[in-house]
Order: structure tokens, then C-alpha cells, then sequence
């Protein structure tokens, strides 16, 4: 299983593997949003929470489409599925090293973006901190959507189609909690914990289904 | 144990269309079967179904012998496609398969660096995958076979583009292969170029394989 975790990171790197399309994607978004809503500091600062979390969920979805369609055009699928080891597992550590590759990098790149958003300490921390934990529920949410596309050409759009409807929850509840912790009367604590909660569920019922989807896939 | 493999009945169906059914075989330790029939004629669907990857419409297919009754388990399946990365260095691939898809218990694989010996390759494990022609990726395919031990070998057409004498070398690891008490169970058009072999001549559509 490591043998696989450290397969997908090394893929990802290398040539054609998109790790870095999704925070150059997360980046252009949200530095081209001062421009657009122009050099109203209170307004970038207020909206900067919710910019950088909507840019960090659509650099999310970007990539996924490949997660199993590569494995399945060069035929490692059939052998993965052949397997001893339950898919179930193959397809978590899948996504936990999609994460890795993709997901991570955002949560690194946010301070950076957080800044010019002009955002204080405390929202970029509680932003960076509500998107380390909500970014994988996103990747586990769009192991279905791609296990369900995978014998489709072109499925990249329906994946995102597929998935964002699911992935809203996790977006209200990250800006929630975000907001919160710069918001006096607002808890950060119950957003916070539902966002962890919704990453754990997802966790569980996202490989279950992705793996389920592949299975009925495969001819 | 010696392994054995039970095929009954065996049917399947793409789409609309039952490609085949009443296939029975049985084959013993050291056996092949080869599968020869026109194109279209259902040798892969055989092969898919054999691996578990397509559900057969009736029948089933069972393993004694080995680590498990599930032959998919005990299985190698070499498709047409080479399951190999183009990214990644012929050895990263070969080293994962070997970490991921491990040894039957009845079994060891071979290190990497010998199978890639044994196909003939050595001194270009180090070139990405997507460097070698297309005999050459076929022949690395080949050498997954080796990395990680499985009783029985499923191979679809695996001498394409393959020149004569890299034909004649897969021949000499399917003959150790049997030696050892292995299944191995080929689709091909051309013979494979081992004496004993028994053949499963696909007629297609419905049509009923006859078991020479």
C-alpha cells in the first residue's frame, strides 16, 4: 500500500501529472480577484475567507477526473482490481495520495493568498486550518464522481457536475467556520467540528462507493 | 498442492450479445490451454471472464490448489494494454508491481533486476517506460509476470508486435513456467510454440468452442 501512496506522489510530479495545474488554478483565481473587485481593502478582507475556499475547491475538482481513468487507460486498473488487497483500500490510498499531491499544496499556498486578500493573522490561520481539514473530504468526494465517470471520454465535466452538489456542505461549513473565528458572537467551534465530522463520513463512504462504481465498471 | 482449475459451463455476454457459452475445461498442474478463433470471436471476453473482470452469465470458474479458490487472486492477467506507467522508470514500475501485487503463498517472484534479465532488457531499466518501442514494452510487460508469483497466467495475445526471437524467449518462460507447475491459459494466432499444448478453438457468437 505505501508502494502504491508513493507510486501516485511520484506520478504526479513527474511530467503530465497536474500536481502543480491545481495551485497555479488556485493562485490565478484568487489573484485575479483584486482586480475585479477593486482596491476596496474592508471589502477583500471580508470576502477573502470564502475566495480563497471557493478557489480552493474548484483547483480541487480539476485534477480528479485522472484519478482512475489513467490507471484504467493503461490497464493497471484490471490488475488492481484483481487483487487480494480489498479495493476499498486500494482506492483510499488513492485518494489520500491524490490529496497529497494536490490538496496539500493549496493548503500551503493559502497564507500566501491570504495576504492578498488582505486578510489578518487570524482569518488566514483559521482558513489554512478549516482548509487542511476540508480538502480531503472534496478528494474523497470525487473518488465516486470519478469512479463513476471512468469508461467515459471526456468525464472531466461530469465529474465536477457530479460532485459539486456533494461537495457544498463542505464549502458552507469551512467559510462558516472561517468566518467565525474572526466574527466575535459567531462559535468556531461547531462549524469547525461538523467540517471535521463531514471529512471522517466522507472518508468511510466515499472509497466504499468509488470502490463499488469500479467494480461495476470494469468489462 | 498441485493447483487445478475447474471451468464450467462458463457463458458471458457484451451488451446484447452471449459472445460464448458451455465452456467446460479442466486443467491440471503444468498444463496450457491455447485459445485460437477469428477476431471477434471471444477469445479476450474468455480470458475477462476467466479473470473475474467481466461477470460471467452463468457458470463459474475455480482454483484448487492455491492460496485462494478465487483465481483472479491467483492469477496473472496480461491484457493488451501493458499496465505499466510511461512516466515512471521500468524499474519503479516493475518494483511497485512487486510491492503491491506480492507472492501466492505457493510461490516466489523473481527480483526485479534477474526478470528484467530473463526478458533480455538489461541495462535499460533506468529509461521511463514511455523511452522503450512498443516490442520492448511489451516484453517489460512480460516481466511483471515474473516479479510476483501467481499459479496460473491468463495472456491475451501476448506475442503482438513481439519479433521472433523475443517469441521464442517468451516461449522458454511459459515452458518454466510449466515446469513449475503452473497454469497458463493464451489467446493467440500464432502457436506459442510448446509441444503439449491443448487448444480451445472459439467460433463466436454463440457458437460453441470445441476443446481439441
Amino acid at each position: 500500500m505505501i508502494a502504491l501512496f508513493l507510486r501516485d506522489l511520484k506520478l504526479s510530479v513527474r511530467a503530465g501529472g497536474g500536481a502543480l495545474i491545481g495551485v497555479l488554478f488556485f493562485m490565478t483565481v484568487v489573484a485575479v480577484i483584486p482586480f475585479g473587485v477593486g482596491p476596496d481593502l474592508n471589502l477583500l478582507s471580508r470576502i477573502g475567507p470564502a475566495i480563497l475556499w471557493i478557489g480552493a475547491l474548484l483547483a480541487c475538482l480539476l485534477g480528479l477526473d485522472r484519478l482512475f481513468q489513467a490507471e484504467r487507460e493503461d490497464g493497471s486498473l484490471d490488475v488492481m482490481l484483481m487483487q487480494e488487497t480489498p479495493l476499498v483500500l486500494t482506492v483510499l490510498v488513492k485518494c489520500l495520495a491524490h490529496w497529497t499531491a494536490s490538496g496539500l499544496p493549496l493548503v500551503i499556498a493559502s497564507p500566501l493568498l491570504g495576504l492578498f486578500m488582505n486578510m489578518n493573522e487570524v482569518a488566514i490561520g483559521a482558513t489554512m486550518l478549516t482548509l487542511l481539514v476540508g480538502t480531503p473530504a472534496i478528494t474523497f468526494i470525487g473518488a465516486v464522481g470519478a469512479a463513476v465517470a471512468v469508461a467515459l471520454p471526456r468525464g472531466g465535466l461530469l465529474v465536477s457536475i457530479l460532485v459539486l452538489p456533494l461537495a457544498i456542505p463542505v464549502l458552507i461549513f469551512g467559510v462558516s467556520a472561517a468566518y467565525a473565528a474572526v466574527e466575535d458572537p459567531a462559535p468556531f467551534l461547531p462549524p469547525f467540528l461538523i467540517l471535521i465530522a463531514i471529512t471522517l463520513f466522507f472518508a468511510v463512504i466515499g472509497p466504499l462507493a468509488a470502490a463499488a462504481a469500479l467494480r461495476s465498471s470494469s468489462d | 498442492m498441485p493447483v487445478k482449475l475447474h471451468v464450467e459451463d462458463l457463458a458471458a455476454r457484451r451488451g446484447e450479445d452471449l459472445i460464448f457459452h458451455d465452456i467446460s475445461f479442466v486443467l491440471r498442474a503444468g498444463e496450457a490451454l491455447v485459445v485460437t478463433g477469428a477476431n471477434g470471436s471471444g477469445k479476450s471476453t474468455l480470458l475477462r471472464a476467466l479473470s473475474g473482470l467481466l461477470p460471467p452469465e452463468t457458470g463459474r470458474v475455480r482454483i484448487e490448489g492455491a492460496g485462494s479458490p478465487n483465481l483472479a487472486e491467483s492469477s496473472h492477467y496480461l491484457g493488451h494494454r501493458n499496465a505499466m506507467k510511461r512516466e515512471l522508470t521500468v524499474g519503479e514500475n516493475l518494483v511497485f508491481w512487486q510491492d503491491f501485487m506480492g507472492d501466492s503463498p505457493d510461490g516466489n517472484g523473481l527480483p526485479v533486476d534477474v526478470a528484467i534479465e530473463a526478458l533480455g532488457l538489461s541495462g535499460i531499466g533506468h529509461l521511463p517506460f514511455g523511452y522503450l518501442s512498443a516490442g520492448q514494452q511489451r516484453r517489460m510487460a512480460m516481466a511483471r509476470l515474473l516479479v510476483a508469483y501467481r499459479p496460473v497466467w491468463l495472456l491475451d495475445e501476448p506475442t503482438a508486435a513481439l519479433d521472433a526471437s523475443a517469441d521464442r524467449m517468451f516461449a522458454g518462460l511459459v515452458r518454466i513456467h510449466l515446469e513449475k507447475g503452473g497454469i497458463v491459459v493464451a489467446a493467440t494466432h500464432q502457436p506459442l510454440g510448446i509441444d503439449g499444448v491443448r487448444e480451445l478453438r472459439m467460433t463466436g457468437f454463440a457458437g460453441v468452442g470445441d476443446v481439441i
